[in-house]
This record gives structure tokens, C-alpha cells and sequence, in this order.
């Protein structure tokens, strides 16, 4: 059985010209031990439909779907407190630019003994050796010194291991990652991708990872969903997605990789979709 | 063939610190890079964050004066630092950056945008600059509606598309590029790499195209200049230096780049099997 499903899920959001759809009729699901890719391109709400299971979208935002059950139990259907025990604990998420997820003001010690203090209901002195653990986890070398630093004494790639210690402090059975890498160099893009999986095979958790990079994509997910403009294009395991892609939108993103051009130029993804449809 | 850039162990230092009691540190961001383009041709400097590529394009673009070494602009040694830039050659070379939302003002209309340069390097009349923004701005595949709009009302694509005419104005001969696609997405990224494919050929424009990126690298460059801490680690033609990288920065490099090939996916999805039933048996 899925630990996470959803049906139907349409977020609108209020603007000032009417309402926008940004998430039209997703369904996701995702298994216990499993890492689910969810692709797309800026504009196809791949981030705000997982920022609807967490619950994190404005006011502005109307979400609906005919079900959204975790673990066999209905997030809709539950009272915000009951919510509010699932999510940051079985699930957690991390974002894209890991120095501005981190509160400057505060060392990185602090904040982390404040996820297991208040979530975990550790004391201050369990709670600091709890915090050690988890710096050794993520590979933060020398974590009794690195505990006193700030976010700002900190580079990204470290940044973001301090993030994802946060977020597997509660041995969350979901981690949802939002372009985890996007901000960090290649070579510190490999180490934390490599964390991520190692971590997820060795918790057992499930990840779910939004990208809008096919690298990525084909160096982590056991199953992928292409979305694009709010709608489900594809869902594929990844070796069939690469090697026998469905839809023209995924091809046309598969085309438009450097890595896969033709002769000189490159197909983009309208001249592709445009060739498509002609045929 | 003529060479239109050449850099002679370029050296960049920077002041850092130096509080109330002590004395300024000075960093070497860029540490003696020897390098040369021909005309047409590509040069892509390809470095991750603080490896100095930026730097060094920044000096490359006659933006920032380097600390030492000797940059020559079409044989002409040029040396901001010294004397003043004659219109013709700040002509000459031009640049590209980023961020698109960060590079175009906001209360400037993308006609005045593309027609400033031409305003302030030559005594064109203003029914000329005019005529030759509007061709620019088709030769970017913008439409003549746009040349009244504001940069807000243009997505990314279109935003770097304008950027890129604003330094095709003044007919330069170099375009130094910094990491021009990197804030793009993919299907734009396509769009913009093949406009400049065009514009090159069209142009005969060299390019200096700064990147972390090697699977674009690899699509554009016709020599590679690999920076490390402001070291030129390896440089040479791109299809030795992708067939067979020599450093063991850039083959590190090589390995950290995600690949999309389906054997390298077959290959990753079966060793995941293989761990998952080892860990189920024990």
C-alpha cells in the first residue's frame, strides 16, 4: 500500500486577475522505501503541489482533491492539530536554498536542538548529544565546534547537511526535497544527492525529490512524474521514461539536453512539440 | 586566423578584512591564466563558485583591471588601469550576464535599452539608432510590438534575449558570456544556446562563455579552459578534454555531472535491486 496518495489534487490560487490554477488533477503516489522524481520546468507546479501536503501554501491558495491519505488516514479530513503531529515529524521537508531556510540569527546548534526540544520533547542536554549524532549523520565534520557556527559561517553544501539534519532528526518516514542541489556546485551537488539516497536506503524513508533537472532525475528516482503547466504528463519508472518516453513533452525535454544534441542545433521544446503534432 | 582576445598571466588580487586593528589580507582570485581565442570561435571557462571564473571574465570584459599579466584586444595591449578606453574598443568587446532580472532596468523601455549604447558611443541620429534597434531586436526573435514594453513584462528567455542585443549593438567583436543559461530552463536554455549558435555564425562573433554547466560546455565550446581556485588546471581543444580529461579536478568534475545515458541508468537501477535484496536476505 502507497504511504502517501493523492487524488485529484487542484490548487488555485486568488490574483488580482482571477483565479489561477497552478495544480490541475494531480495524482501522486508514493510507496514506503521508494524515491519518486517529480520533473518539470518553472510554472508546472511541481512545488506547490507537495507545499500543499505540507500544508505551507498562503491563504490565497483554495487546494482540493478527493483524497490525500498518508499512511491510511485522510490529511483533509484531520483536525490542523492532528496535522500538525504529522507533518515536521513523519514528514519533512527541505527547500532550495539552504541559507535562507536557516534563521541568520541564531547558530545552527540552536536551531536543530529546537526541532528535537519541541517536536522530540528532548531536554537541552539530550537534545545536544542527539545533534552531534545527527552532524555525523549528514557527514558535517567536527560537530561539537560546528554547532556554535552561523548559517552565514557555513558554506551552501554544509548548509544544506544542517537542513536535512533537521529534517531526519524525527526519523520522518517522508522526506520531501525541493531542488535540493539547484543552488550548489556539481561537485557538492553529488555529495548531498548521494547523502539523500544513502540516508533514505538506511532510514528506509520514503523521498520525494522535485527537480527540474533530468540529470538529477536519472542519477536518483526509482519512478518519475513529468509534470508540466499544472498537469500530469508522464508517470514512468525512470529506465522507461529515459529509454521509451510516452509523451511529446517528455521527449521534447529529453531532446532539449545538451548532452543529447543532434548536429548543431538543438530541438526546443516548441519547435519539438510543433513537429509532433504535425505527425 | 586572427586572434581577437589573448591573456598573459592574468592575475586578480582582492583586499579582504582589515578591521580597526588589523591590517587589509589580500586574496589572489585569479592566479596567472595564460589563454587565447580566435576569431569565431568559442572559449568556455568552466570553474564551480570561487574557482575565479567570473573574475577573470570580469577582466576579460575590460570591466575590472587585473592585479598583473598583460590582456591583449586584437593584438592591442589594453590596460584600463593606465588609460582610458577609447570608444572603439570598448566597442569592441561586450557583456552578457546571469540574471536577466537583475541585468535590464526596470524603468527603462527595452527600445531605450538597445538604442543607450549607441547613444553614448556614437553620433548616430536618433532615427538611425532607432532603425537599428528594431533589427536587433528582430534578429533576437523579438517582435517590433516589444520595443515599448518594460523588462518586467518579458519572461526570462525573452529577458536574456534582450540582454544579449544590448551587446550586439554596437557591432562588438567579443562577447563575454556569464553563465548566460543557468537561469533558464531547459526549453529555454535550447532556445537561447541555438540563438547564439546563429549570432555567431551571422557575426563572426567571438565568445568567452563562462559555465559550470559541461553538458552545455560540451555543446558549445570549441576550446575549454578548466579554473580551480584561480589555477587554469587544464586547457586545450573540447573533444580531448572531454574524451580524455587529464586533471584530476576536471575528472572529478566529469564524475559529479549527473548523466542521463539509459546503460548508466540500467546500470544504477539494477545495483539498487541487487542492495535491496542483499539487505532483505540478511
Amino acid at each position: 500500500m502507497a504511504l502517501l496518495e493523492i487524488k485529484n489534487l487542484t490548487v488555485r490560487f486568488d490574483t488580482s486577475n482571477g483565479a489561477f490554477t497552478a495544480v490541475d488533477g494531480v495524482d501522486v503516489s508514493v510507496d514506503g522505501r521508494e524515491v519518486l522524481a517529480i520533473v518539470g520546468e518553472s510554472g508546472s507546479g511541481k512545488s506547490v503541489s507537495m507545499l500543499a501536503v505540507m500544508g505551507l501554501l498562503p491563504d490565497t491558495a483554495t487546494v482540493t482533491a478527493d483524497a490525500m491519505i498518508y499512511d491510511g488516514r485522510d490529511l483533509l479530513k484531520m483536525s490542523a492539530a492532528e496535522r500538525q503531529k504529522l507533518i515536521g515529524r513523519e514528514i519533512t521537508m527541505i527547500f532550495q536554498e539552504p541559507v535562507a531556510s536557516l534563521n541568520p540569527s541564531f547558530t545552527v546548534g540552536f536551531q536543530i536542538e529546537e526541532v528535537l526540544r519541541f517536536n522530540m520533547g528532548m531536554d537541552r542536554r539530550a537534545a545536544r548529544g542527539r545533534a552531534v549524532e545527527l552532524f555525523n549523520a549528514v557527514g558535517i565534520p567536527d560537530p561539537e565546534t560546528k554547532l556554535d557556527a552561523y548559517p552565514h559561517q557555513m558554506s551552501g553544501g554544509q548548509c544544506q547537511r544542517v537542513m536535512i539534519a533537521m529534517a531526519i532528526a524525527s526519523n520522518p518516514r517522508l522526506l520531501i526535497a525541493d531542488e535540493p542541489t539547484t543552488a550548489l556546485d556539481v561537485t557538492i551537488q553529488k555529495q548531498i544527492l548521494d547523502l539523500l539516497m544513502d540516508l533514505q536506503e538506511k532510514h528506509g524513508m520514503a523521498l520525494i525529490l522535485i527537480t527540474h533537472d533530468m540529470g538529477v532525475v536519472a542519477e536518483t528516482a526509482d519512478r518519475v512524474i513529468v509534470q508540466y503547466k499544472g498537469r500530469k504528463m508522464e508517470e514512468a519508472d525512470v529506465l522507461s521514461l529515459f529509454e521509451n518516453p510516452q509523451n511529446a513533452y517528455t521527449r521534447a525535454l529529453l531532446s532539449a539536453l545538451p548532452e543529447n544534441a543532434k548536429g548543431d542545433r538543438l530541438p526546443t521544446v516548441a519547435e519539438f512539440m510543433a513537429a509532433e503534432a504535425l505527425q | 586566423m586572427s586572434v581577437v582576445i589573448e591573456g598573459k598571466a592574468l592575475t586578480q588580487d582582492y583586499a579582504v578584512g582589515g578591521g580597526m586593528f588589523t591590517g587589509a589580507k589580500t586574496v589572489r582570485a585569479v592566479k596567472g591564466v595564460d589563454f587565447a581565442v580566435e576569431r569565431g570561435k568559442t572559449l568556455a571557462i568552466v570553474g564551480e563558485s570561487g574557482s575565479g571564473k567570473s573574475t577573470l571574465a570580469r577582466i576579460i570584459a575590460l570591466i575590472d583591471a587585473p592585479s598583473g599579466g598583460e590582456l591583449r584586444v586584437a593584438g592591442e595591449v589594453v590596460d584600463i588601469a593606465r588609460q582610458r578606453l577609447t570608444p572603439d574598443m570598448r566597442s569592441k568587446v561586450q557583456m552578457v550576464f546571469q540574471n536577466p532580472y537583475g541585468s535590464l532596468n526596470p524603468r527603462q523601455k527595452v527600445g531605450d535599452v538597445l538604442m543607450e549604447p549607441l547613444l553614448i558611443n556614437t553620433a548616430l541620429p536618433a532615427a538611425e539608432r532607432r532603425d537599428r534597434a528594431e533589427a536587433m531586436l528582430a534578429k533576437v526573435g523579438l517582435a517590433p510590438e516589444h520595443f515599448n514594453r518594460y523588462p518586467h513584462m518579458f519572461s526570462g528567455g525573452q529577458r536574456q534575449r534582450i540582454a544579449i542585443a544590448r551587446a550586439l549593438m554596437l557591432n562588438p567583436a567579443l562577447l563575454v558570456l556569464d553563465e548566460p543559461v543557468s537561469a533558464l530552463d531547459l526549453s529555454v536554455q535550447a532556445q537561447v544556446l541555438n540563438l547564439l549558435a546563429d549570432l555567431q555564425e551571422e557575426f563572426d562573433l567571438t565568445y568567452v562563455f563562462v559555465s559550470h554547466d559541461l553538458s552545455v560546455v560540451r555543446y558549445i565550446a570549441d576550446d575549454v579552459l578548466v579554473l580551480s581556485r584561480g589555477v587554469a588546471v587544464e586547457q586545450g581543444p573540447r573533444a580531448d578534454l572531454f574524451a580524455k580529461p587529464q586533471h584530476p579536478y576536471t575528472q572529478q568534475l566529469f564524475v559529479a555531472t549527473p548523466v542521463t545515458d539509459v546503460a548508466a541508468i540500467r546500470a544504477r537501477v539494477e545495483r539498487r535491486k541487487a542492495a535491496r535484496i542483499g539487505a532483505l536476505s540478511n
